[in-house]
Order: structure tokens, then C-alpha cells, then sequence
């Protein structure tokens, strides 16, 4: 890692930060869609990463979870992961719900929380954690055996969310949890998003709808076209910017 | 009456034959979208060891079968690690031209190695006796056959309901990447899908092995081809579809034998592939096509 061989180069208050992003360049083949982007989320932090649609977020967390092509460092938990593959940086802590949610569709329920839970070596742990989430979200203890792809949408998320947890990550990517989304539905799940955070979960939150992700983030990158055209907290992003209104319509 | 149960046991027999091909074939084919065409040399593989144990002299048969068994999966496992790992995110053409190209390199393999004419096998004429089944008369080998293709399939079903890999590989024929980003080394679920792919051809060859008695480069052509028309017929992904296809193709056979005059005999297969053509008219995705049959695969 370039950055802790020169301790004098950044002064770093206090302990480093969980995830720590330097330069990140994301392509999908020939398109660059990220030019090099840096931001940090410290432990115990939900972190937002807003932006309009093709701002390049998604790309972001395919980078960061090791499924696209991407250059820069990814520090993570105090280990440089830019070259690990994408299995390794699970154990090592990762886990996202991802775009569109990609639940297994041709899987029940409960089997997907099991595949969620598939590197966890701790038998009894990983029944509990199923049992946990079956019981936190009533609606998927009732359909444990239904088919995943027969859930509605919020529901789906629930489970994404619910699978992404399986694994007992260190940190959550969540990629716009509320696409799509009825405004009741959006509400549980960012109170689900609350109440892991409550719970000590550091989160990196991708999000369009800049309002509510604000209100529960520490700390907010607002990104357009591949690049971070702003950063700060909840007060000073929210009221100042002229280009936060214009690219998350927040008035 | 008698001769209506012995002719659906050989439907039976052959269904069963080209369902367990299939399965190996589909099995790949969901997971990584290859169309693995070396799957009969596979096969042979486990004919030639037969020939191999036979030189060595030994004919204890648990050797014999569990041997033969043992190379298809080792030889398929090798393949996987050889061939297929480098084009295994290519597209689906050169997925098929690496296949065709292994196939056609192993038949020359075994020709130049061993020999172009057929092998004489004699260590599995054990298997077969004729048996009174329910006051019919028929072949051991038959009956052996049907049940192990059900116990095979009851085992499958198993092993993708109640294990995590088994969880994994139904998984990864729908999003692969998925199951990468839940932690599964995707190293992992290509060598089981092959192992699986290997076990069921070395079964095949079994029963292939009792059946003809000898062993040529061009064993698993046909009856892969034959696989491979199952597959399609079923919904070419599906597993219950590779099963319910292999069984079909095996009745339709039987049923252009015993129904086709004398004179017509030649034509057996040209009838057969019309059936296949016309049911594809009625379904262009086969039966039970995973795009038809949206969401579970078995
Ligand atoms: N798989 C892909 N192939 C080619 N271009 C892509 C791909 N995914 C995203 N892009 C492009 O990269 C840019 C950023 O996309 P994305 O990361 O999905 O943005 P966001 O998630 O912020 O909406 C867009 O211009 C998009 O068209
Ligand atoms: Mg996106």
C-alpha cells in the first residue's frame, strides 16, 4: 500500500479508515466510466455516494467488490485488496446487495440465505443468522420455501439485503436499495438501513434519492460523470450546493 | 402382452442411457454455457481403462467399474483444467470450437495409442443375464440400468437441494456472478459441475461397455449425439428437461422399431428426427426450456 510507506506525506488523524479508495479508474472495455475517483469510509460509518443515473456508482461498486476492470487502491480493513479476486475480498469482509437486486430467483427463500451464509464455516451461527432474518422481515419466514423470484420487489430488496448480511461482512455496498421501490416499501428499507447502522454495520450507500440517503449518512460524495463533484456532511452538501439541487433535484 | 413390457423396458433402457449423457451435457451447459461435445471421448476414457484392466489382467469387476468410473471423472476434471478453464468466459462459438477441437484430438489420441478398431471388452458380460420381472421376461443389464439412471437423478436432486455447492451450481445458471459475490470460489463450482458431468458419463459407459462388449475411438459419438438431440428436445439447460428428453428420444427409438414396417427399418433414425422436429415446431426452446419454464431448473 503506497500510502502507509509514506507515513509524512498524509498527517492521518486517528485510527485509518475502514475502506479507504485512492484514484479509482473503473471501464467496461473500452468505456471509462469512472476517472479516478477517491473517498473513505471509516468504521461504524454509513457513507452515501450519490449521483443521476450513469454517474458511474454502480461501476464504483463492481470495482470495489472486484467485478470490473479497474485501476487505483482499494484499501480495505488495513490490507491492500486492488488485486485480490472478487471470492477473496468476500471472506476478507465485503458484501453487497447489489443493482437490481439479483436475488437467485430459481432458489426458495431460505436457500438463498444458506448460499448467502456459503463461506461461513460456523454451522450453528449461520442457522441462527437464517433464522434471524426469516424472523426479522415476518413476510420472508412466510414464504421461506416459496421460490425467491415470486416475491415482490420490496421484498426482493429485503432479502438482497438479508443474503448480503449472511456473510457477516465488516462492511455493506448497498446499490440503490430503493429503485423501483413503492414510497412504504422505501421508507422499511431505509429503516432497515437505520437500525444496521444502529447496530454498529459500517455502510457505503449508493443512492438517487439524495433525501433520504442524506439522513442517515455521516458523510455524502456526489458524484457526476465518472468524477466527485462535491463531498461533506448532511449540512454542509444540503444546503450549499447549487449542483447537489440540480443533479438529486433535493430543493 | 409380454412383448409390449419388454419393448417399454427397452425404451426404458435406452431412455435411460441418453438421459444420463444428457444430464452430463446439461449440467455443463447451464453453468457455463458450453456445449461439451468431448464429452463422449469421456466415455471412452473409461472404455479404454476397461481395456487397460483387462490387459493388467485384472478382472475383479468392483476394479473394473469403479477404474472405469474413476477415469471418466478424472479425465473430465482434466479437461475443465486444460481446455475449458481458458475459454471459460469467451463466447459460446469458441466454447464449441475448443470442445469439437478436444473431441476430435482425442479420437486421434486413442487411435494412434491404442488402435482404430474396436477393442474387445469382455469383463462386464457378467452384468447381463435374462431375469423374470413381474412374470416378463427381460435383460438384467435393462433393469440395471433404469435403476441406476433413477437412483442417479434422486441423487442430483439431493445433492442441488441440500448442499451448499448443489445450492451454488443452480445458482450460477442464472447469475454466476452472483454466487461469486456471495463468497463461492467460482474455481470450485466449474469442478464440480465437470466431476458430476464425468460421473454420469462413466455410468453411461457402463452400460455402453456391458452392452457392445468392445471399444472403438467412436464410442461416445453417437450415443452423445443422440444425448445432445435429448438435450435440445428437453430445453437445452434444464435438467429435468435433459432427463424427460433422454427418456423421450429412447420411446420414440423403441416405438419406430416396433412400429415401422419391415421395409422402412432404414429409415428408423430419418422418423425419429422428424418426431424431434415436429415436437421443436410446437416448442422452438424444447419442453421444459429454462426461458419457457422461468425460475427453477430442477
Ligand atoms: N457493462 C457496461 N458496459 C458498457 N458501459 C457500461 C456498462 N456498465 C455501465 N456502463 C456505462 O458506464 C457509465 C456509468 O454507469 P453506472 O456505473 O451504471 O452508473 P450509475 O450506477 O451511477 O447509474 C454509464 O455511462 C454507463 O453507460
Ligand atoms: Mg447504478
Amino acid at each position: 500500500m503506497e500510502l502507509s510507506t509514506q507515513p509524512g506525506a498524509f498527517p492521518a488523524p486517528g485510527p485509518e479508515p475502514m475502506l479507504k479508495v485512492e484514484n479509482l479508474i473503473v471501464s467496461h472495455g473500452p468505456i471509462e466510466a469512472v476517472h479516478g475517483i477517491s473517498f473513505a469510509v471509516d468504521q461504524g460509518r454509513c457513507v452515501s455516494l450519490l449521483g443521476p443515473n450513469g454517474a458511474g456508482k454502480t461501476s464504483t461498486i463492481s470495482a470495489l467488490m472486484g467485478v470490473a476492470r479497474s485501476s487505483g487502491q482499494i484499501a480495505f480493513d488495513g490490507a491492500d485488496i486492488s488485486d485480490l479476486p472478487v471470492e477473496s475480498r468476500v471472506q476478507a469482509g465485503m458484501s453487497v446487495a447489489p443493482e437490481g437486486r439479483r436475488i437467485f430467483s430459481n432458489l426458495s427463500v431460505e436457500e438463498n440465505l444458506v448460499l448467502g451464509g456459503a463461506t461461513r464455516p460456523d454451522r450453528d451461527g449461520k442457522d441462527a443468522d437464517i433464522s434471524r432474518w426469516l424472523e426479522t422481515f415476518p413476510i420472508l419466514g412466510e414464504r421461506r420455501d416459496q421460490l425467491a423470484g415470486t416475491l415482490s420487489g420490496g421484498e426482493q430488496q429485503m432479502l438482497a439485503i438479508s443474503r448480503a448480511l449472511m456473510t457477516r461482512p465488516k462492511i455493506l455496498l448497498l446499490d440503490e436499495p430503493s429503485l423501483g421501490l413503492a414510497p412504504k416499501i422505501v421508507t422499511q428499507i431505509f429503516q432497515m438501513i437505520e437500525q444496521l447502522k444502529a447496530d454498529g454495520m459500517t455502510i457505503l450507500l449508493v443512492e438517487q434519492n439524495a433525501t433520504q440517503a442524506l439522513r442517515l449518512s455521516d458523510y455524502a460524495y456526489l458524484l457526476n460523470n465518472g468524477r466527485i463533484v462535491a463531498e461533506g456532511t448532511k449540512e454542509t452538501l444540503g444546503q450549499s450546493s447549487a449542483l447537489m439541487a440540480e443533479l438529486t433535484g433535493i430543493a | 402382452m409380454e412383448y409390449v413390457a419388454q419393448q417399454v423396458m427397452n425404451a426404458l433402457a435406452f431412455g435411460a442411457e441418453y438421459a444420463l449423457i444428457a444430464l452430463g451435457l446439461a449440467i455443463v451447459f447451464s453453468i457455463m454455457g458450453l456445449v461439451n461435445f468431448a464429452h463422449g471421448e469421456v466415455i471412452a476414457v473409461g472404455g479404454y481403462t476397461m481395456v487397460a484392466f483387462a490387459a493388467l489382467a485384472l478382472s475383479n469387476p468392483f476394479i473394473v467399474i469403479g477404474g472405469a468410473i474413476a477415469a471418466a471423472v478424472l479425465m473430465s476434471l482434466t479437461l475443465e483444467r486444460v481446455a475449458f478453464r481458458p475459454v471459460r468466459y469467451a463466447d459460446p462459438t469458441t466454447g464449441l470450437l475448443t470442445a469439437f477441437g478436444v473431441s476430435i484430438i482425442l479420437q486421434n489420441v486413442f487411435l494412434l495409442v491404442v488402435s482404430p478398431r474396436p477393442v474387445a471388452v469382455t469383463s462386464l458380460y457378467f452384468l447381463d443375464w435374462p431375469v423374470r420381472l413381474m412374470g416378463v421376461q427381460v435383460s438384467s443389464l435393462q433393469v440395471f440400468e433404469a435403476v441406476t439412471t433413477v437412483l442417479v437423478i434422486i441423487g442430483l436432486m439431493l445433492f442441488l437441494k441440500r448442499t451448499t455447492l448443489g445450492l451454488a451450481m443452480r445458482a450460477a445458471s442464472l447469475d454466476f456472478e452472483m454466487v461469486r459475490m456471495v463468497g463461492v470460489r467460482s474455481n470450485r463450482v466449474f469442478a464440480m459441475a465437470f466431476m458430476v458431468s464425468g460421473l454420469l458419463a462413466g455410468l453411461a459407459c457402463i452400460f455402453i461397455m456391458a452392452r457392445r462388449g468392445s471399444v472403438d475411438p467412436h464410442l461416445g459419438f453417437n450415443p452423445v449425439l443422440k444425448a445432445f438431440v435429448a438435450c435440445v428436445v428437453g430445453g437445452f439447460g434444464s435438467l429435468p428437461g435433459a432427463v424427460l428428453g433422454g427418456f423421450l428420444l429412447g420411446a420414440i427409438e423403441v416405438a419406430m422399431l416396433v412400429l415401422l414396417p419391415q421395409e422402412y427399418g432404414g429409415m428408423k433414425d430419418a422418423f425419429v428426427f422428424g418426431i424431434i422436429a415436429l415436437v421443436l415446431v410446437w416448442r422452438p426452446d424444447g419442453i421444459l426450456s429454462p426461458r419457457t419454464e422461468k425460475g427453477d431448473k430442477i
